[in-house]
């Protein structure tokens, strides 16, 4: 396990794995876009503007899953002071924050025509929101420090904070949200989704899992090439023989 | 010698609690603050009264919420500045028992402070009657968990030149659930609802916070300064 800690070791191995990721991306991406998109029959009540749930909701599980891997990644980086978990939470703060403003962006754009207003204060609109604040907060953290080490550690932490109080957060939403306008549209009933449309968007968020990956390892080996541009490692690594010598 | 924790934390309370007597004339601004920011609202919002009736319970629980948080960023500053606060790393006791000392020295005086000062703030935001001890009840309990949730952004921000608008952004997004619950108290007793449940997650979610908030600024202190 503390093998693949090793800076170098990691940054060849996320070399061989991260085509795959790209390749499972398209693999699942592809073919749900299009069913999706295309021959998935329209809506019986919103027609097609429903479409986006193919984008919108394996966007919304990805940005709520990042969050919990960068506070895994936080902790590990708390407990161990490895350098790979402490980039690693600065590798995925700006990938969760971008899946959030495109669950956000979708969400709006779905919510125009069947909810008649690009925002809504509806719970889950809401605890989005907050959580994008969230992130901004941990990015914002880490860059103002302008030692990277130091910044990555702070931000960290305030990752496990977050991670803590989102929970908090999104109950006391849903509380607020009912006690202020009672339930809006529920976007599925009793999972009355037709068969089809399920497979579609379950593969839909296998391509947002893996794009996520695929993204994760290759701003982590650009990091580590960054964080560890004296070592010799990676003047080999890069062919850089007259930086060696 | 025997460390004793108590008179540690006495000591650690009494001398904030002494440090703000000194400059009590400091206190008027946080409260100067809430005020200007009611007035600024109502201004903004027109006279109309029911409008500014109906908000004012939310209002005047913002306008705390907001003094508050600006007195956030001086929490560790000035000591960091003076050393003071190499003395609280490096000492023998415990550095969450210092920092829950300082925690509540920070609610008695801001938290509370701002508490007591709002019955004129509602008496300016119009506020019916009935519902200002429901609201002072509301702050009371929701300052702690703010002061709690402000001690860890102050601690992770401190090496840092300034807090500003980062310190805002880490801070206030974990200020939601003290607003839902201590404003819906507010709300619940305006629209003749019991208030028990707002109020005791209220409560709750503050003793939670405020329990936890000086380990976990403790360790952002210790990552800070090395």
């Amino acid at each position: 396990m503390t093998r693949y800690a090793s800076p170098p070791v990691f940054y060849r191995t996320a070399g061989l794995w991260r085509p795959w990721m790209g390749l499972a991306t398209l693999l699942f991406g592809v073919p749900a876009i299009v069913y999706g998109l295309y021959f998935a029959p329209p809506d019986y009540l919103q027609g097609e503007s429903y479409r986006i749930i193919f984008i919108h909701v394996p966007c919304a599980w990805v940005s709520m899953f990042a969050y919990v891997a960068m506070a895994g990644a936080g902790a590990a980086a708390l407990i161990w002071h490895t350098k790979l978990s402490e980039l690693a939470v600065l590798a995925i703060a700006p990938i969760g924050a971008g899946f959030t403003a495109l669950t956000l962006l979708t969400g709006m754009l779905w919510g125009r025509p069947t909810w008649g207003a690009y925002w809504v204060w509806d719970a889950r609109l809401t605890s989005e929101l907050v959580l994008l604040f969230l992130y901004l907060g941990v990015i914002g953290l880490a860059n103002a420090y302008g030692d990277s080490r130091r910044g990555a550690r702070a931000a960290a932490l305030l990752a496990l904070v977050g991670l803590v109080n989102l929970p908090i957060i999104h109950y006391s939403v849903r509380w607020w949200n009912t006690l202020h306008q009672g339930e809006t549209v529920r976007i599925f009933g009793e999972s009355s989704m037709h068969e089809s449309m399920l497979w579609a968007l379950l593969a839909a968020a296998m391509a947002a899992k893996f794009y996520f990956l695929w993204s994760l390892l290759g701003r982590l080996r650009l990091n580590l090439l960054i964080a560890e541009r004296e070592k010799g490692w990676v003047a080999r690594e890069l062919k850089l023989e007259s930086a060696d010598a | 010698m025997e460390l004793n924790y108590s008179l540690a934390f006495g000591a650690a309370l009494r001398r904030e609690l002494k440090l703000a007597w000194r400059r009590r004339g400091d206190l008027l601004h946080p409260f100067a603050f809430t005020l200007l920011v009611a007035t600024l609202f109502a201004i903004g919002v027109g006279a109309e009264e029911n409008l500014l009736q109906r908000a004012a319970g939310a209002v005047a629980f913002l306008c705390v919420l907001l003094a508050l948080f600006l007195s956030v960023d001086g929490l560790f500053r000035p000591d960091r500045d003076d050393g003071q606060l190499d003395h609280l790393l490096t000492s023998p006791v415990p550095l969450s028992l210092l920092l829950s000392a300082r925690l509540l020295a920070y609610w008695l005086i801001h938290g509370i402070g701002l508490t007591l000062a709002s019955p004129l703030l509602a008496l300016l935001l119009r506020l019916p009657a009935e519902q200002l001890p429901v609201l002072m009840l509301a702050l009371t309990l929701a300052t702690l968990g703010m002061s709690a949730i402000g001690i860890i952004g102050a601690a992770l921000t401190v090496p840092l030149k300034r807090g500003g608008i980062l310190l805002a952004l880490i801070v206030l997004p974990l200020y939601v659930p003290l607003l839902i619950f201590g404003s819906g108290t507010v709300a619940a007793q305006a629209s003749g609802e019991p208030i028990a449940a707002a109020l005791y997650l209220t409560a709750a979610l503050s003793v939670f916070l405020a329990t936890l908030a000086p380990f976990v600024a403790a360790i952002a202190l210790r990552l800070g300064m090395d």
